[in-house]
């Protein structure tokens, strides 16, 4: 069993991976009845004896002693890790996964990577180096941040490039919150486009996300939760949304329920690593699949059922639902229609009571109204995990490199030109030691470059299709 | 003579433990439908063949369990031990903490050298176990990347180290609309370097047991362990014990070379099918009564039209008519949809099965013209019926069964590999294009000798 280290960078990145670990670990409760610290436990947890007062060694087996997140907690801001720390969740961490600071960032990103990058460095390798120690086999660094602002995204992408040159064996995912169109940081445009640079160099797979998308799905799930439809309760712990049987007591915020969708999206695409199942997936598995090329690796991601009705019997009607809603418009995490777009690949996560008669099935049904690029026209993943999510009977993670992407980085593109143009706000970077007008036009190219990797994608879409003459054996 | 089964990643594993089960119940089972000293003698043979007894009070399975991530075996071993009937070894495993990733590169390049000296070592003492090796049986599936990549490595280094035992790979090939997504490109890679090693690969199709256990079965919500039932009935219906020669007194003792010396006269010619007659649910067996004539019937049809299963059956096509073309190995008079054979083995197993004529199949139409039609075909069988079916009849067959099966994986990971996707993460292990190539090339030959029959 291999584990993993989820590197959480400012306020997002912390609001959203307070919520991953409480939900971790809610689920860990519901699965392990007999407080044992199973192999599953030891992905994300360590067990240390706190006995002997400090942190003491790691226990490998028996009893759950004291857990500890394998995380590390970095803001330069001290207000979000500090509410952390003072919450239901603050025997979870230790201070020595801290790296704080006090004035922020100013949501600029030069800021973020190139001044607090160099400044913290040496103190972030450690604790990296830290946590790495403590993992028997380290699979896979997770880092959680917003591509707006200026530390996720700055200090964010830093941290990122820093684990390519430390532990270059080990995979990064990392899950990005895009800005929305409505964004009230003016300047994110530039910090997220300065950050993709960044991630299109050295992340191996991005699970990008949008607000909006977010919200849209908490007010689905509000509506339907308040329709009052007669016979048709909604269970509350398996909203996708909700915080119910966590330990977080204290009044629910308003990016919670949002973050919560977020938590939920790390636990299953884990899930299969960390729990058995009669087909199992591993996050290995996830990047050799879904990156047909070493640029375009960013994952469009939906999760379903949103809820679980509280009647028990499921009629396989209702599990087929859960696999078209997979594919439907609002369930994806960004603002992307996966239908109408081009395929390069797609993985199916199931967790639950589902087989694989029921995972055929609704491929074969869904599969005549995708598209699919030309040389990999039955691109499916396929993974069947045992263990359901909290609250539910079964559930599906549907992964998809989709040239629907492509929209996305198109509007950061052309936001950032409206500012770049008129050179507007560029002095705040371009004093920032180390930060030069070439960074700007460097990342804008990698930008431009990738959307024209999807376009010429795109342009095969529906094309006639010729298949490569074969090799010619002579007789 | 006793054969030794390496069980190779997450569905090697599984199938493995299936196998083991279903011997173990077929054996146990005091229903065989004979007498008492045929029982016992068979059970003898089945036992020497895939148990070890020695100071355990339970049989030990003759297994090596191989994976390179802990869960599957770990579940295996248990799943095993708590049936009481029957259990592994608890030395005879290796796992690693993390998996392949469905890279056969990461599988045959990076774990088989890496773990090499361990793994043959389980096996080496496994061999020693055994009064008499019989051989190597391998499970694994192509899709992946232990079963797959590191399957091909420790073939390869079962063939170095034991040049002389026979070897025949067990080779499950995923579902035809995607399990894994570069599943072709491992699919090829695998059977290209099987080819070099193995004796011969005996093929499931994952489709079709899906189908057997949807029309035959009526299973309505299919699982895995569900699919991995019927793989393990129909291999135990060829392992199992049989007389291989008329009039035989006793139980053979090399099943893995008789089915050698009567399926592969020819390295070109490696690839074995397997059809099973005739599969039902359990609680219909008992309102069941089969004759020998119709399942002889149906089984030669199933040979020549290619059919998966006993139903929907094309009964049109039918062999060309001797004396009606010129005899040559490029004949075009064939009808396109004919299945051609190189080699056939029947097994009966059930009562009366003295009396079933097997003449049928001896036509020498079925037949290529190289061998006597008297060399190509062969029939065991035995009056102990096999898990609970009163009659049961499994051909064996070295045919253009999987042609198609093969031409379109190869085609597939050819449209792929034309625009190069996902090769960096094959290079990124020491897998360059030149030895997909190299597979390519082998495999096309392998098309083209079979399409030529």
């Amino acid at each position: 069993m291999t584990q993993s280290v989820v590197v959480q960078v400012g306020q997002c990145g912390n609001q959203v991976g307070c919520r991953f670990w409480d939900l971790a670990l809610r689920e860990h409760a519901n699965v392990n009845k007999k407080g044992i610290y199973d192999e599953a436990l030891s992905s994300f947890f360590r067990n240390v004896d706190t006995r002997s007062g400090g942190d003491g060694p790691d226990i490998y087996k028996g009893k759950i002693c004291s857990l500890k997140a394998r995380a590390l907690l970095i803001d330069m801001e001290e207000g979000v890790v500090n509410e952390i720390l003072q919450g239901p969740l603050r025997d979870v961490f230790d201070s020595k996964q801290l790296i704080t600071d006090v004035s922020g960032s100013g949501n600029n990103w030069a800021v973020g990577h190139k001044l607090y990058g160099s400044q913290y460095r040496e103190n972030i390798v450690e604790k990296l180096r830290k946590a790495a120690e403590h993992c028997e086999c380290l699979q896979c660094f997770f880092i959680i941040h917003s591509m707006g602002g200026g530390t996720g995204s700055g200090l964010g992408t830093f941290v990122l490039k820093l684990l390519e040159d430390e532990f270059p064996e080990v995979y990064r995912f990392v899950t990005s919150v895009y800005p929305s169109g409505e964004d009230d940081v003016i300047t994110s445009p530039y910090n997220s486009v300065l950050a993709m640079k960044e991630l299109n160099e050295h992340a191996d797979c991005v699970l990008p996300i949008e607000n909006e998308s977010l919200f849209d799905i908490v007010n689905k799930i509000h509506q339907m939760a308040n329709s009052g439809k007669l016979g048709s309760t909604v269970k509350q712990n398996s909203l996708i949304t909700s915080s119910a049987g966590s330990a977080k007591t204290a009044q629910e915020k308003p990016f919670d329920a949002m973050n919560n969708i977020l938590a939920n999206l790390l636990l299953n695409l884990t899930s299969s690593a960390r729990f058995e199942g009669s087909l199992n997936m591993d996050l290995n598995e996830i990047t050799m699949n879904l990156v047909p090329f070493p640029r375009l690796h960013y994952l469009v991601s939906s999760l379903t059922p949103l809820y679980t009705l509280a009647d028990v019997n499921v009629p396989s009607r209702r599990l087929d639902q859960m696999f078209s809603d997979a594919f439907s418009r609002d369930h994806q995490l960004i603002q992307a229609d996966p239908k109408h777009s081009l395929y390069l690949a797609c993985a199916l996560l199931v967790r639950g009571n589902v087989q694989v008669s029921d995972l055929r099935r609704n491929i074969e049904r869904l599969k005549p109204s995708l598209h699919f690029v030309s040389w990999n026209q039955e691109g499916w993943k396929t993974g069947l995990c045992s263990v359901p999510p909290v609250g539910h009977s079964h559930s599906l993670l549907a992964l998809a490199n989709n040239t629907c992407v492509k929209p996305t980085f198109i509007e950061l593109k052309d936001r950032f030109m409206k500012l770049y143009k008129k050179k507007a706000h560029l002095h705040h970077y371009l004093h920032v030691d180390g930060m030069e007008q070439s960074c700007f036009s460097e990342a804008i190219s990698s930008l431009s470059d990738l959307i024209e990797e999807y376009n010429e994608l795109d342009a095969t879409k529906g094309g006639p299709r010729t298949d490569p003459s074969r090799l010619k054996i002579v007789v | 003579m006793s054969i030794v089964t390496v069980q190779l990643g997450q569905c090697g594993n599984q199938i493995g433990h299936e196998v083991f089960n279903t011997i173990c119940s077929d054996v146990r089972d005091t229903h065989g439908l004979c007498s008492k000293k045929e029982n016992e003698s068979y059970r003898d043979a089945s036992k020497e063949r895939f148990f070890c007894e020695e100071q355990s009070e339970v049989p030990v399975a003759r297994a090596v369990l191989i994976d390179m991530e802990p869960k599957v075996i770990s579940q295996t071993l248990s799943l095993a031990a708590r049936s009481g009937y029957w259990k592994y070894d608890d030395g005879s495993h290796f796992s690693q903490k993390q998996g392949s990733g469905n890279n056969w590169a990461n599988g045959y390049s990076v774990h088989g050298p890496r773990h090499k000296e361990v793994i043959m070592d389980l096996v080496q003492k496994e061999a020693e176990k055994c009064d008499r090796l019989a051989g190597f049986f391998t499970i694994m599936s192509m899709a992946g990347g232990t079963g797959s990549g590191l399957g091909a490595f420790v073939t390869q280094c079962l063939r170095d180290a034991f040049p002389t035992s026979f070897l025949l790979n067990h080779v499950i090939w995923p579902y035809s609309t995607g399990e894994v997504i570069v599943q072709n490109y491992n699919s090829v890679l695998t059977l290209s370097h099987l080819y070099k090693s193995a004796d011969a690969l005996l093929v499931h199709e994952n489709d079709v047991v899906h189908k057997i256990c949807a029309q035959l079965m009526n299973i309505k919500q299919i699982s895995f362990k569900d699919i991995n039932q019927v793989i393990a009935h129909q291999l135990g219906s060829v392992f199992q014990p049989t007389y291989t020669a008329e009039g035989g007194l006793h139980y053979s003792r090399n099943p893995l070379g008789d089915l050698m010396e009567t399926l592969v006269p020819h390295p070109e010619f490696k690839m074995l099918g397997l059809r099973n007659i005739p599969q039902m649910p359990e609680n219909s067996l008992a309102y069941s009564t089969f004759s020998w004539p119709g399942l002889i019937k149906h089984l030669r049809q199933m040979l020549i039209a290619n059919a998966k299963m006993e139903e929907g059956i094309d009964w049109q096509v039918q062999p060309p008519r001797l004396g009606s073309s010129i005899p040559s190995s490029h004949s075009t008079n064939k009808p396109l949809h004919f299945n051609t054979s190189i080699a056939n083995l029947v097994i009966l197993r059930g009562k009366d099965m003295h009396s079933v004529d097997l003449g049928s199949f001896q036509d020498p139409s079925l037949y290529t013209s190289w061998l006597n039609p008297k060399d190509a075909f062969h029939s065991w069988k035995t009056l102990r019926a096999f898990n609970k079916y009163e009659k049961s009849a499994s051909l064996v067959s070295n045919s253009q069964f999987l042609l198609k099966p093969l031409d379109n994986v190869v085609g597939k990971a050819w449209n792929m590999f034309a625009s190069k996707a996902y090769i960096h993460q094959y290079t990124k292990f020491g897998i360059e294009e030149e030895d997909f190539l190299d597979s390519f090339t082998a495999l096309e030959q392998v098309i083209s000798s079979y399409s030529s029959l």
